[in-house]
């Protein structure tokens, strides 16, 4: 019974994408058991493997710079009410406007390769994780910090038995945004500063009208971010159990 | 301006003055950055000489394009899905890893599909903005009081009067959100794509800047994006806050 939807779901879109391919044919569409052939016979060529552990390589140090900056600043943000305030403004604007447009600046200050692309994924990650932290630690109840204090917890205590079981589901999911972000910010590092990994693939594939790799590539893509959300995401709901 | 206000522009004032000097001071080499007050007269020039203006014409009508088309489908089918909770619940994990999977993978495939021109950059913006209007028009309509669906049922309106005359004016505030979000993702979709392959638009221009090492030009499109966004986020946060002050007093 669980699993019923999500199966409906995925026949329906694997459905769609058919009758998708058979309405446009194969001058830019191939059939989804063709492009999941195609995948398999990429995955199983040793060329293709150091891409996809450039790409992999990337995103986890930029998600890792992303998870522990975002924290640094949305912590401190959110047990200092004022400063907040302050910078709440500041951190929404950063989120709304399109980062892609700083990727020369990272460019010219990185170069190109590895260290570019994981500063791209990392400023992509890095704001919504600080701003999901910080109202995270903004919202702990604070009849519980008054609890703790009539009881006399030390500063260790208080943190482990107050304030990380009050933020973390917040912080899960910002944490959750945050590495859909990385991933696209990796990408789109790839995407223009590089000679490796799978968003210079892309890139090589697009330029030669290359559609089998370019949807191979694309599902790869897709599979791969559905499943790690669909593992955090069940992370998120449990931690968030119970709450309001 | 409140104390907060105070200390923000302060903050932001310090921050570009900081970098002014730093750039001024050789900290930072030109090549890298130029300093703020550079590129704010590289900007004044760009725009003054005309040379972009078709540019600058060309991606606000595709992010124009994008909201329009997004709060269209989206508010269209936040209400037909609000109205039928099976379709829902099968399309709900759909909802849930939406914005997980990285878009812009999808745009050699639009490429290929819609050729060279708008049409894939508009794709991207509508992609992006149209699930969060969906989002937020749902969660909107699933607040309406039952009181009000009673009345409509006692005065017999029909599905589509009902929507359009008790649902979604009550849900307004909630698809208002979707609206912001679908602005600010539209401008990210449609500047992003233009980044990545295109044949005009600011995106393109940046770019272009860039690979000839044009770094006046390319400070100045870079801060004009960053000013428009920037501007548009902050009138909208504005306007909402009068809507939702009229509504209260209402």
């Amino acid at each position: 019974m669980r699993w019923r939807d999500p199966l409906l779901l995925l026949v329906l879109v694997l459905l769609l994408w058919e009758i998708l391919y058979l309405l446009v044919g194969d001058v830019a569409l191939r059939s989804p058991a063709a492009t999941a052939r195609n995948l398999g016979a990429m995955l199983g060529d040793t060329r293709f493997l150091p891409h996809i552990r450039e790409t992999l390589l990337a995103f986890v140090q930029g998600f890792a710079i992303a998870v522990v900056v975002g924290l640094l600043i949305g912590v401190p943000l959110g047990a200092a009410r004022f400063a907040g305030e302050v910078a709440e403004p500041i951190l929404v604007a950063l989120y709304s406007i399109p980062k892609v447009t700083l990727y020369p600046v990272i460019l010219l200050i990185f170069g190109i390769g590895m260290p570019a692309k994981v500063a791209f994924g990392a400023i992509h990650g890095i704001v919504p994780i600080s701003i999901f932290a910080m109202n995270a630690v903004r919202n702990i109840n604070p009849t519980h910090l008054r609890t703790a204090r009539v009881m006399g917890l030390s500063p260790s205590a208080l943190a482990w038995k107050i304030l990380v079981p009050a933020a973390l589901p917040e912080i899960v999911t910002g944490i959750r945004v945050g590495f859909s972000l990385a991933l696209i910010g990796t990408l789109l590092g790839e995407m223009f500063g590089s000679q490796r990994g799978l968003g210079h693939l892309l890139m090589q594939a697009m330029s030669l009208h290359n559609i089998e790799r370019i949807l191979a590539l694309t599902l790869l893509l897709v599979v791969f971010a559905a499943g790690v959300n669909a593992m955090l995401l069940a992370v998120d709901r449990h931690l968030h159990r119970g709450l309001p | 301006m409140t104390r907060t206000g105070l200390v923000r522009a302060s903050l932001l004032l310090f921050l570009v003055g900081l970098l002014e000097i730093l750039c001024r001071a050789g900290v930072i080499p030109n090549f890298t950055v130029i300093p703020p007050s550079a590129m704010a007269q590289s900007l004044w020039k760009v725009l003054a000489s005309g040379k972009f203006t078709p540019d600058i014409i060309a991606t606000l009508a595709n992010v124009g394009i994008a909201i329009v088309a997004s709060m269209i489908a989206g508010i269209a089918l936040g209400t037909l899905l609000q109205s039928w909770p099976a379709a829902r619940r099968v399309l709900d994990p759909l909802f849930a890893t939406y914005y997980a999977v990285p878009m812009y993978a999808f745009y050699p495939l639009l490429i290929v599909i819609f050729g060279l021109g708008d049409l894939p950059q508009v794709a991207i913006g509508f992609l992006l903005a149209v699930m969060a209007v969906i989002i937020n028009t749902l969660n909107g309509l699933d607040r309406v009081p039952p009181v009000l669906l009673k009345a409509a049922r006692v005065h017999g309106l029909g599905f589509f009067k009902e929507a359009t005359q008790i649902r979604l004016p009550y849900a307004a505030p909630y698809v208002f959100t979707g609206f912001k979000l679908a602005v600010a993702y539209s401008f990210i979709g449609v500047i992003g794509a233009e980044f990545i392959t295109s044949s005009r638009g600011i995106g393109y221009e940046i770019s272009f800047a860039y690979n000839n090492f044009d770094n006046a030009v390319m400070y100045a499109m870079i801060l004009f994006i960053l000013l428009l966004v920037i501007t548009v986020n902050m009138s909208l946060h504005t306007w909402e806050k009068r809507l939702l002050a009229r509504r209260r007093r209402a």
